[in-house]
């Protein structure tokens, strides 16, 4: 009889590995054990069927195993008797806690069948899904350690829990109406609610009445409450929006299954399936169809669709023909309510009721968020479903120091690197915010423990300012610990690089950062660069227009701002009058206080130049009119101009795209791509009253093109950036990525692009810890 | 004004200007030193406050005062904040050529005016005179020595939470005056600087609330790194109420079209200082019976939560935190 050990490697604990080691095994005839350990999963197998065993190892490995490597070595000694499942080792790097996952099609029949014990249970869960990461406390995962703590099991659930032949073996958060969490609902307003009042069978299935009624319901998920009301009750959405304090911010929707989104929006495979896979993202789609209200995501011509992914979303929606609005349980500008009493204190002048519950939610975790572009699902919003599961890093990382990478100031999320592997956080928001702040300090030492990561090397962004490098900082100079200080921009296109899976060593690339402001290398702010990149280094080559911003951080938030700046940067008020006195835009422009911003830009008075991609969009979408005084969430007159686009006019003759051409700053020193002659051409469209979609096709389009122009100057005939990495947050526009990408690759260029890392600030700390072990290691 | 390599007809002007403004008994005799009285430093356990400053600032003159103002105010107000009787002024003078006499006649003249409020005299002084374009007008240097009473020990290590933080007034005002006063900007206003001697107020709140445990005044930076300090050398967070911020429409519409911040404005006539709880009210009330202090409003206080950082109470119901800034206010939003 031959004897084999076999080590796997991956996202393999936790998830009901182990249980089918054994089935497999036992059915194989094998003999021996498994056990947990740091490494992974660690087989000792005896028998004649051992090459039949891990080809069924990978073919029926559980719904939420991912096999990195499996290693296999001969082993000697006597068989032992028949086939256990041993104790564990201690947790590791590579094999802690997994990300919360969506209730699996077994735990949703079983909720829907009155035959079983578990019928309408909320919280039902297995190996194969079920809270994990927003219930841990601390490492190693098992159930003493999370928030189940609070709830003995039951003698049934116990032989479940024990049965290694049960889909339920060592679920931690395993639960049953006897012995887990219960629901139920309250009055916000103070007051109990009895359910048998609305003649319906139980609370969630009441707080769906209440949906169906108007009424607004707090609803206790996850990670986080949620804000819900019947998305197509257009007074109800309103008053949400009133009561939250949301301007226009869209809302995220969730449906009870893919018929009723259909209905409100086109569905491709790719976005049917992401919606489906174990981690149920918020997937923006394309409206099509049926109309919701305009209240729902005002100006945008997307909805951002869930599926249910608990039992008790399964439950609450099961009658609702319509969707739902669900959005984060807070008042704007504060993080997600977590705790009931908060949620009491807070979504009292919110919701109406609440469907609560009493399984503590840990770590707070949002809704994940992505989009298809391309064919390919792209994160835009990291967080439940995907963090903190490991991203391996290319050849040329493993071993290595042990980074932490403290990310950006807003969308922060941080990174440790250990082994070869990278952990980046859930996306945690806008430090500035304290409470946000005070969370991601939590969230650091709690992935400190579950990771037992102690950092050898800390790695920041280089804004003097950013709340995230001066704690870097503070922590590098308290600890003794080298400390890197990567540029924002190089951040960006080494995650990028590091996500496509580029080695250490490769040869360098063309680095295209589009973003809102980073701290460039210069101590002026950049936001549009061309960049000469690998992991160790980068030289800028290029750049969008410096162009002042009058009154720093107020003219990310007005987009009247940068159409002034931009306008007088070369056109001049004189033209301006000359030319386009007759338009409705000249009113508006003139109404400004211009002495004051002329004053303000001439003398440099709080208006730093910036190279950013962003703003100028903030400019193109003002000019349009489709947005001028305060944005009400970041990035919104872009996402109305890209809104905007008609795409029947993409596709007109070359020329009509609006021209951007490629001087040299100073007149000798970098190329940059100057607007004026784009700036004419809208003004003239505005003249000729265009239709405001073909304005914007035209802006997209001239843009993409002077863009991939100056990837093709810099990249000169000699061809020396064969391939381009295109990262930061202006790619989240999904018409400029497509004409961008479809253009370099028309050139011959070889495009990076981002998918499982945001191309967002979300995405930064990957970069910093990537760029700060190639440093070191150099 | 001419250029004089040390000439002597320049000399002669300026002790004529400044001289003739300062002029007392310790100055008189135009020894190369002040000679000053021990006698208010004979009192036991009293200590010795010295401290020096310099002043530039562009416009030279603005509303509610002029570099002499400040240069004078500053000083007198840095041993103030410490708990000093500010006795006496020393001033130094960096003059570009070509500056009108009359600016410097003026500038003197408040000077002396701020010296007399404050109850300060200036005892000592230089002058240099150097080319175009190597100095900006008028630059000046002041130091000051005060005493500290017996007992009296102000230090921002000394608050604790709980503790209740009081301003004397409204914020941001001299920022907005010189912003306006720039002309450049096209900014027009009414504000005037709040520059103005604070040992007097200092003393009226000790009177009353014994137990002040630190005061600072916010001068550039603003209240924000005034209070970044305190919350940094007391290892204690302090907790800011937006609401409660005294702050004028006008100074917030300046701010709102420059895109600043009004919580980093300088301020140079505007303290705030940390009174236990039990004697806040005393302060309070010791405050507002002051002229530089009708305005005192209590703005927060001191926790233990998140040492070393300042959090402000939005209007909106969220936490934000004010932070020191490194350099100028730079975007940080992405
Ligand atoms: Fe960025
Ligand atoms: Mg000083
Ligand atoms: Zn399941
Ligand atoms: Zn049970």
């Amino acid at each position: 009889m031959r004897g084999e050990s076999i080590t796997v490697r991956g996202q393999v604990q936790g998830v009901g590995f182990r249980p089918t080691v054994w089935r497999i095994a036992t059915e194989l005839g094998l003999s021996g054990e498994v056990r947990n350990s740091g490494e992974g999963v660690e087989i000792r197998l005896w028998g004649t069927a051992l090459e039949r065993f891990t080809e069924r190892l990978r073919a029926e490995a559980p719904a939420l195993a991912r096999i990195e490597r499996i290693e296999t070595a001969p082993l000697d000694g006597p068989a032992p008797e028949g086939f256990r499942i041993a104790l564990s080792g201690g947790g590791a790097m590579h094999a802690s806690v997994t990300p919360d996952a969506a209730t699996c099609p077994d735990c949703l029949a079983e909720v829907r069948d009155p035959f079983v014990r578990r019928y309408r249970y909320p919280f039902a869960n297995c190996t194969n899904c079920g809270p994990r990461f927003s219930i841990v406390e601390a490492a190693p995962y098992d159930r003493e350690r999370t928030t189940m703590r609070a709830f003995a099991l039951c003698p049934d659930c116990r032989a479940e829990y024990e049965d290694p032949a049960d889909r339920r073996f060592h679920a931690q958060p395993i639960a049953c109406h006897a012995c887990g969490p219960r629901a139920w609902i309250e009055h916000l307003g103070g007051g109990a609610v009895s359910h048998e009042a609305f003649s319906l069978l139980d609370a969630v299935d009441a707080a769906g009445g209440m949906l169906t009624k108007g009424h607004i319901v707090a609803i206790k998920g996850i990670g986080g409450f949620h804000l819900a009301c019947d998305a197509a009750d257009a007074a109800a959405v309103e008053r949400l929006r009133a009561r939250k304090g949301r301007r226009a911010k869209p809302f995220a929707l969730m449906a009870r299954d893919l018929e009723t989104i259909r209905r409100y929006c086109a569905l491709s495979e790719a976005e049917a399936a992401a919606l489906q896979s174990p981690a149920a993202p918020i997937v923006l789609l394309q409206a099509e169809g049926e109309a919701l209200p305009d209240a729902v995501a005002p100006g945008l011509g997307q909805l951002g669709f869930m599926l249910p992914y608990t039992p008790l979303h399964h439950l609450l929606l099961r009658r609702m023909a319509r969707p739902v609005v669900m959005t984060s349980g807070n008042v704007s500008g504060r993080p997600q309510c977590t705790r009931n009493e908060a949620a009491r204190a807070e979504l009292a002048g919110v919701a109406d009721f609440a469907l609560m519950h009493d399984r503590e939610i840990a770590n707070r975790i949002d809704d994940s968020v992505l989009r298809v572009d391309l064919g390919r699902p792209r994160l835009l919003r990291r967080a439940r479903g995907y963090a903190p599961a490991p991203i391996a890093l290319p050849a040329g990382f493993d071993g290595g120091l042990r980074v932490l990478a403290l990310g950006g100031e807003l969308k922060n999320a941080f990174c440790l690197v250990k082994d070869g592997q990278a952990i980046l956080s859930q996306h945690m928001g806008d430090l500035e915010d304290a409470a946000t702040a005070e969370e991601a300090a939590r969230n650091l030492a709690l992935y400190q423990g579950l990771y037992e990561h102690e950092p050898e090397l800390v790695a920041v962004d280089r804004h003097p300012d950013y709340l995230s490098s001066k704690r870097g900082r503070e922590m590098a100079l308290g600890a003794g610990l080298p400390l890197v200080e990567v540029q924002h921009h190089h951040a960006h296109i080494a995650a990028c690089l590091a996500e496509n899976g580029l080695p250490l060593d490769s040869g360098p690339v063309l680095g295209i950062a589009l973003d809102g402001l980073g701290f460039g290398e210069d101590g002026t702010i950049w936001g549009g660069e061309f960049l000469a990149c690998d992991y160790r280094s980068s030289r800028r080559l290029g750049c969008l227009k410096p162009v002042a911003l009058p009154g720093g951080s107020a003219a990310v938030r007005a987009p009247w701002r940068n159409a002034y700046a931009q306008l007088m940067a070369e056109l001049g008020w004189a033209e301006l009058a000359m030319n386009f006195g007759h338009l409705a835009l000249f009113e508006r422009l003139e109404a400004l206080p211009r002495a004051t911003l002329d004053a303000m830009i001439a003398k440099g008075l709080n208006s730093p130049l910036s190279s950013s991609c962003g703003r100028l969009f903030d400019a193109a979408a003002a000019l349009c009119g489709l947005a001028w005084d305060e944005q009400a969430y970041e990035g919104e007159a872009a996402m109305r101009l890209e809104a905007a686009v008609d795409p029947a006019a993409l596709g007109e003759p070359d020329e009509l795209a609006y021209p951007f051409s490629i001087p040299l700053l100073g007149g000798r020193g970098l190329p940059y791509l100057e607007p004026l002659a784009a700036w004419r051409a809208l003004l003239g469209d505005l003249h000729l009253e265009t239709p405001v979609g073909v304005i914007a096709a035209r802006f997209h389009r001239g843009l993409a093109k002077g863009i991939v122009a100056m990837a093709e100057r810099l990249s000169g005939a000699e061809r020396s950036y064969p391939t381009v990495a295109l990262s930061g947050g202006c790619f989240q526009n999904r018409t400029l990525l497509a004409l961008v990408h479809e253009g370099l690759e028309a050139r011959g260029f070889s495009v990076l692009s981002h998918e499982r890392v945001p191309a967002n600030d979300g995405g930064l700390a990957l970069g910093q810890a990537v760029v700060a072990l190639a440093t070191r290691q150099a | 004004l001419a250029h004089g390599g040390g000439g002597k007809a320049m000399r002669d002007l300026v002790a004529d200007v400044f001289v003739a403004a300062f002029r007392n008994p310790e100055m008189g005799e135009l020894e190369d030193q002040a000679r000053l009285s021990s006698a208010a430093l004979a009192e036991p356990g009293a200590q010795l406050a010295f401290t020096t400053d310099s002043f530039v600032v562009d416009p030279v003159e603005f509303p509610g005062g002029d570099i002499g103002t400040i240069a004078v105010c500053g000083t007198v107000n840095d041993l103030a904040v410490g708990g000093a009787r500010p006795l006496w002024l020393s001033a130094a003078f960096i003059i570009e050529e070509g500056v009108e006499v009359a600016l410097l006649r003026r500038v003197a003249a408040s000077m002396r005016a701020s010296a007399e409020a404050a109850g300060v005299v200036i005892v000592t002084g230089d002058t240099k005179v150097v080319g175009r374009g190597s100095a900006d007008k008028l630059f000046v240097t002041t130091s000051g020595v005060g005493v500290i009473p017996a007992g009296r020990r102000l230090a921002a290590s000394r608050v604790r939470a709980g503790d209740v933080a009081l301003v004397n007034g409204v914020l941001g005002d001299h920022g907005a005056a010189i912003l306006a006063a720039r002309g450049d900007l096209a900014l027009t206003s009414d504000i005037v600087s709040d520059c103005r001697p604070l040992d007097g107020l200092m003393e009226a709140v000790l009177a009353a609330a014994p137990g002040v445990r630190a005061a600072r005044d916010c001068t550039r930076g603003g209240l924000a790194s005034a209070l970044n300090e305190i919350a940094e050398a007391a290892g204690v967070g302090i907790e800011l109420d937006e609401a409660a911020l005294p702050l004028r429409d006008e100074a917030k519409g300046i701010c709102e079209i420059l895109g600043l911040d009004p919580l980093y404005l300088a301020n140079e006539g505007t303290l705030v200082l940390f009174a236990p709880a039990g004697e806040a009210e005393a302060a309070l009330a010791a405050m507002r019976g002051h002229p530089a202090g009708r305005g005192a409003v209590a703005i927060g206080r001191a926790v233990e939560a998140h040492p070393a950082v300042v959090v402000m109470r939005t209007l909106l119901g969220g936490r934000r935190i004010v932070d020191m800034l490194v350099g100028e206010q730079l975007p940080r939003i992405c």
